[in-house]
């Protein structure tokens, strides 16, 4: 194979057109200014998403402003809109973040209390996914062997085993009904 | 030997240049010809095709490459969530379809740089093309082709234009007369390098597309 050799004329060939339209100083500061807000807010936005992710995802509320499809320089009026509504996207998504947050602290709280005193929380239920866990996992308070724990008093919480089938139960072959 | 490749660096416009002080068009001529992909190749996509998953594809937002490209694409009046980055389009891609499917030697190599590298690489037929490369605003008037059937460009998109007239829109289609044809034998690989992107990734996806490009 043909090795690869660099050379770059990078600098060299970069001409510049003169300029059509000249911006005021105090105007691109005000455009750098935005556009450093606007990155950082993106990438904040970016972040919250990737890590609420495992826990159910944040929504965030799509682009109020339909953007034109196009690539373009955009105006300092567009610059602050975009700002503003990116600022707002990402205070909705905190906020219902949080919301969540308090949800399954408050469900975190109701399982403790299942496990201390299951008696006093007779058949109450709590998913794993209204924890933020993973999986299909439902925390239930039942009795101890049926009948009798329901009428001893016998309770305690158990973890059911998971997600139900979503396939059809698979016969061995051989047996019969198998393929 | 071959000829080495040789990497230039486009002309921006005033405006632009002043509004992104970091944008950069890298363009390098390749010389190929377009036909099935050569079975290093294929392997090399069935690799990248196999490391690719959902908590990759989630991940990407948080690399810094296409992170840079989501926030020039809203610099620019693009919305990332709905016209997505290249490497999240790939990534998706990949997700939807399960593999990274050869589609020819061209395209593959230009989808092997930008998944391996997160900067898109696009590829016109130098032939085609008069002058060196740049990136303007589109003027009034202006169209992507020169067919009756070529698209009206609105004034101020943001297009890369060689010295006579824009050859393609910015992260968009080519005009058809310069696209790269099975009769096309020297191409032109371009890749736009925005803030955050290292210069290294840039050279690095131009490079590894223009290496793959010859080692057929």
């Amino acid at each position: 194979m043909a090795l690869l050799e660099l050379t770059a004329s990078a600098a060299g060939s970069r001409s510049v057109p003169a300029s059509r339209t000249r911006v005021a100083p105090a105007e691109r500061d005000a455009r750098r200014a935005l556009g450093a807000q606007i990155a950082r807010l993106e990438r904040e936005l970016g972040e919250l998403l990737v890590t609420s992710f495992p826990h159910g995802g944040v929504a965030a509320p799509a682009a109020a402003t339909a953007p034109r499809g196009h690539a373009r320089l955009l105006g300092l009026g567009e610059l602050e809109l975009l700002r503003d509504e990116l600022a707002s996207r990402l205070r909705v998504a905190r906020r219902g973040l949080e919301a969540r947050g308090r949800q399954q602290e408050r469900h975190r709280l109701r399982l403790e209390r299942m496990l201390l005193a299951p008696g006093k929380h007779r058949f109450e239920t709590v998913s794993n996914q209204q924890l933020g866990a993973g999986g299909c996992g439902v925390w239930q308070v039942r009795p101890r062997l049926g009948l009798i724990g329901m009428l001893a008093g016998w309770w305690h919480v158990k973890l059911s085993s998971g997600c139900p089938r979503t396939t059809a139960r698979r016969t061995a072959p051989g047996r019969p009904g198998g393929a | 030997m071959s000829a080495p490749v040789s990497l230039d660096d486009g002309w921006i416009d005033a405006d632009v240049a002043a509004e992104f002080p970091a944008l950069r068009l890298a363009t390098a001529g390749v010389s190929c010809v377009p036909g099935p992909s050569p079975p290093g190749l294929r392997a090399q996509l069935r690799l990248v095709s196999d490391r690719m998953n959902g908590a990759k594809a989630i991940r990407l937002r948080r690399d810094p490459v296409p992170s840079a490209y989501r926030v020039f694409y809203r610099l620019v009046g693009l919305d990332p969530d709905r016209t997505l980055v290249p490497v999240e389009q790939a990534a998706l891609d990949r997700l939807f379809v399960g593999s990274y499917h050869s589609s020819g030697l061209v395209e593959d190599a230009l989808l092997l740089a930008v998944v391996e590298t997160g900067v898109p690489v696009y590829a016109v037929d130098e032939a085609t093309l008069e002058g060196p490369l740049g990136l303007r605003p589109a003027r009034a008037g202006e169209r992507l082709g020169r067919g009756q059937h070529s698209g009206d460009l609105p004034p101020g998109r943001l297009v890369v234009a060689d010295a006579e007239r824009p050859i393609a829109a910015l992260f968009g289609p080519s005009a058809p007369e310069h696209a790269v044809t099975p009769a096309s034998r020297r191409l032109r690989l371009m890749a736009v390098g925005v803030a955050g992107v290292p210069a290294l990734h840039v050279e690095e996806a131009l490079f590894g597309c223009a290496e793959a490009l010859r080692a057929s």
